[in-house]
């Protein structure tokens, strides 16, 4: 995108906006207030809290010690996890190596695995393992693959023809990638490692598991103990800050443009590098990756399920959160959809410089961490609207400003693919422009909803910093039940609802990872 | 001097051959264009010219070293040899000036001096410089992608149909300057086209290539006045085939007896005449008598069909005139001597 066309759209003289746009943008723009609900609601704390107390709260050596721990934890597993992505991407979609495909596979596997799972299963073979340098490890093998996806996508987009030319004008292989592969990869390489930042600072459960202090296990302490309100809120803002950091460095460092390629045709197949004698030495990598992200849950999962027995299967117990969750996750990914539907198709149908402001409110609201949306929905609720305080309505209101974008991102490839023709021609058989959109691009639309619905879904499935906080009474999610077991050192117990996450998380981590190969062309 | 020798190379595509056995030399200093149809091997033989594939068979010397043989090949980086691709081939992440000085290893200032004296040769303005690769048209992109490729000075310049994006006007003018520059850097050059007209155009020795074969090498003149085959020549341009009893130099044809270019042959044959060598008199002169069959008028030329007699007829283009018309008699000359397929 240009900032030519960004000029020309204001100049040209406006069309009045018909009836379906103006009701889609009215629905998109309450759906954007609400998302900005808790972010809104972090800086009136800061507010109501005063100077004073604020600033005696905030500069405090507790925080400090936090600030250096999450500081630590993201400069050192981030660019761990980008040198592992972009030789893991490399190594499956430019080299020779054996069963490259399966790797890419186990590659991005990882993700079925929640995070806090990750480190219950490390912490079941090295229990002594915890502090800063069990956080990188097991946050390494978590989020690797949100750094892998995008690069192997980019490194299967890439034109070949460029390195050819780098190559005729004198440049040894290593300069090549340096200097043309690398500065390509820029724009995956800044979405990848602002996810994974995010998450970094978001997580509660793996952290909690092995002791090491972050904003986000300091603040559900907090709210635990002694729920003291205000410091927690404090917290908070800190911690807001420190995405608002991370999503400054990302927007400053991705650069202006995405790099298309120039000229016409199609770009020729990138070529395969030969590892020869070191193919086996390579092998090495996505071995170890995989031993250590899939090999250690396996590991222990089985370890506590064998020593567990039938026992740990309780039916009613175990068939009872997972019921719940199912209904959760349904419910869910089908409002994140419906939330999701007037902004996808408003970016797509009517792109203004309002629609993408909408869209820009609706990621930063989801860059929030999960217990900042929970705490501001917790202090709104029960200060204002008691009745809804721990409701399903309320859960349901986080998980839509949490994983929002994820459901946008299949609605809008999908209606981009839908022709416009078909839902004026809808419209020209008399049908309202309301009712027009239902009949054709929504239900044309449908395997992108479908997507959507998965793959918000899996965000919840694997959510527990929300929901612990949210669920209404007698909710008990897989998550949740897994949480309170470990929490009571019943580690075969809660073996089993770890299992079922899992295993229905994996249909859907293959369902993204096929979505990212489609998305690339191949 | 042989500068750059190729000798029966092959490269194999799956089931398809898309060079099946080149042989080719090439002087120093010197320009060479290979012609051919789409899809014969052309982009193919550049691309085992430059290292960036290797062949399956034989062998290519470049100034005195043996670049690639069945065993072993130098890599792309150390030939030395410039590359311009059909598309230019602009690297999108970078400026212009970034671009032209992206294989130069030198301080800046004479980085900068060589660049702005880069952009002088390949006549573009100074001011492009900061721009990105997507603000130039299709024209200044291959002129900077020239201008990348002269840079680091090489020995040996390859240019995939650099031209074939440009509009016609553009086309002439660019290949026009971009002659200049390689002819007064005494840059050896090998140039790929499928159009006929700017091979013979721009090059000392042209080779004309089919299905992954050299169909003919030699200079512009040579393989356009006496091609080898009737493919060739109708490749390289418009051509009159005519059947012919041939005996002591002279051709008995349906256009009268006519010179040919070889007097040992003795028998049965074709030969072809070049549409500049016949003249069509609407009344009387030397030659064969004809009819207009059929005429259509295309602004300065026309397309006609003649017939001679009722057992020969043949298309051509000649200049426009008010008073032609379809079934009119005229009187066909020919100039120069017919060249006989053996
Ligand atoms: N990477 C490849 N894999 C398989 N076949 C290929 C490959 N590259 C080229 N070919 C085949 O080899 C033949 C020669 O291709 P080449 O690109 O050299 O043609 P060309 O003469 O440059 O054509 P054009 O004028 O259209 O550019 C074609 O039949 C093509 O289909
Ligand atoms: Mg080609």
């Amino acid at each position: 995108m240009t900032s030519t066309t960004e000029t020309r759209i204001t100049i040209a003289p406006r069309p009045r906006l018909p009836a379906a746009s103006s009701w889609t943008l009215t629905i998109a723009v309450v759906v954007a207030l609400l998302a900005l609900l808790p972010l809104g609601f972090v800086l009136w704390a800061t507010v109501v809290t005063g100077w004073e107390t604020a600033l005696q709260l905030i500069f405090r050596s507790r925080v400090g010690d936090l600030l250096v721990n999450t500081v630590l934890l993201v400069v050192l597993t981030i660019p761990i996890c980008a040198v592992l992505g972009v030789s893991l991407a490399w190594l499956t979609e430019r080299s020779d190596l054996p069963g490259a495909r399966f790797w890419s596979w186990l590659c991005v596997t990882p993700l079925a695995v929640p995070a806090f799972v990750h480190s219950y299963a490390w912490i079941g073979l090295w229990p002594g393992f915890n502090g800063l340098p069990a956080g990188v490890a097991i946050s390494v093998v978590a989020y690797f693959p949100f750094l892998y996806l995008p690069l192997s996508a980019a490194f299967r987009l890439l034109d070949p023809a460029l390195e050819d030319q780098a190559a005729s004008l004198g440049l040894a292989p290593f300069a090549v990638f340096r200097r043309v592969v690398l500065p390509q990869l820029r724009l995956a390489l800044c979405g990848g490692a602002l996810l994974v930042g995010l998450h970094l600072l978001a997580e509660y459960g793996l952290f909690a598991m092995i002791r090491f202090d972050t904003f986000t296990t300091a603040i559900i302490d907090q709210f635990q103990s002694t729920y003291n309100g205000v410091a927690a809120y404090m917290l908070a803002l800190v911690l807001v800050l420190c995405c608002f950091v991370l999503l400054g460095l990302e927007a400053s460092l991705r650069g202006r443009s995405r790099y298309a390629r120039l000229g016409p045709g199609v770009a020729r197949r990138p070529k395969i590098a030969r590892l020869g004698k070191w193919k086996y030495v390579a092998l090495l990598l996505p071995a170890v990756t995989a031993a250590f992200a899939l090999g250690v849950p396996v590991l222990t999962l089985s370890r506590w399920l064998i020593a567990g027995g039938a026992g740990v299967w309780r039916l009613d117990e175990v068939g009872l959160a997972l019921w719940q969750t199912l209904a959760i996750c349904l419910i869910g990914g089908l409002a994140t959809t419906a939330a999701a539907v007037p902004i996808a198709w408003l970016s797509v149908r009517r792109p203004t410089r309002a629609s993408r402001f909408l869209e820009g409110c609706y990621y930063l609201a989801s860059s929030m961490p999960g217990v900042v949306v929970a705490l501001a929905l917790v202090t709104i609720t029960v200060r204002a609207m008691l009745p809804l305080y721990q409701s399903v309505a309320t859960i349901v209101l986080a998980y839509v400003v949490m994983f929002l974008p994820r459901a946008l991102v299949s609605l809008r490839a999908s209606i981009a693919q839908v022709p416009v023709e078909i839902e004026q021609a809808a419209a020209s058989l008399g049908r309202s422009p309301g009712n027009a959109l239902l009949a054709t691009t929504i239900r044309l639309a449908a395997p992108g909803a479908a997507a959507g619905v998965a793959l918000s879904s899996l965000g919840i499935m694997n959510e527990l910093t929300a929901s612990q906080m949210l669920a209404p009474n007698g909710t008990r999610t897989l998550a949740m039940a897994f949480w309170a077991l470990t929490g009571e050192i019943d580690y075969a117990g809660a073996a089993p609802y770890a299992v079922l996450m899992v295993a229905f998380s994996l249909p859907l981590t293959f369902l993204l990872h096929h979505q990212s190969k489609k998305i690339a062309g191949r | 001097m042989t500068f750059l020798t190729l000798t029966s190379l092959r490269k194999q595509y799956g089931s398809v051959a898309a060079l099946d056995g080149i042989d080719l030399s090439v002087t120093a200093g010197s320009r060479t264009a290979i012609v051919g149809p789409s899809g014969c091997g052309k982009t193919t033989l550049l691309r085992l010219v430059a290292g960036f594939d290797a062949p399956d068979e034989g062998g290519i010397v470049f100034a005195g070293q043996q670049l690639a043989d069945a065993r072993s090949q130098v890599p792309a980086h150390k030939r030395g040899i410039g590359i311009v691709a059909q598309d230019g081939c602009l690297f999108p992440h970078l400026t212009i000036r970034q671009n032209i000085g992206f294989g130069l290893e030198a301080e800046a200032s004479v980085k900068n001096a060589r660049i702005a004296q880069l952009m002088d040769m390949v006549g573009l303005d100074p001011a492009m410089l900061a721009r990105k690769p997507d603000q130039l048209s299709g024209g200044q992109q291959q002129r900077v992608a020239l201008a990348r490729a002269l840079a680091r000075k090489p020995r040996l310049m390859l240019l995939d149909e650099p031209f074939s994006a440009l509009d016609t006007g553009l086309r002439a003018a660019t290949r026009k300057a971009v002659t200049d520059v390689l002819t007064a850097a005494g840059i050896t050059t090998l140039l790929v086209t499928h159009d006929q007209g700017e091979a013979l155009a721009f090059a000392d020795q042209v080779a004309v290539m089919r299905a992954g074969k050299f169909a003919q090498v030699g200079s512009p003149r040579e393989v356009y006045s006496r091609p080898v085959d009737v493919a060739t020549a109708a490749f390289l341009g418009e051509a009159i085939v005519l059947p012919a009893e041939v005996a002591d130099g002279r051709a008995q044809s349906p256009l009268g007896v006519l010179p040919v270019d070889d007097i040992a042959y003795r028998g049965k044959a074709e030969i072809m005449l070049r549409p500049e060598q016949i003249t069509v008199a609407q009344n009387g002169g030397d030659g064969v008598f004809a009819t207009v069959a059929e005429i259509n008028f295309c602004g300065p030329i026309s397309d006609v069909r003649i017939t001679l007699g009722d057992a020969f007829t043949f298309r051509l283009d000649i200049p426009s005139r008010e008073t032609l018309s379809a079934g009119d008699r005229v009187t066909i000359g020919v100039a120069g001597a017919a060249h006989l397929f053996r």
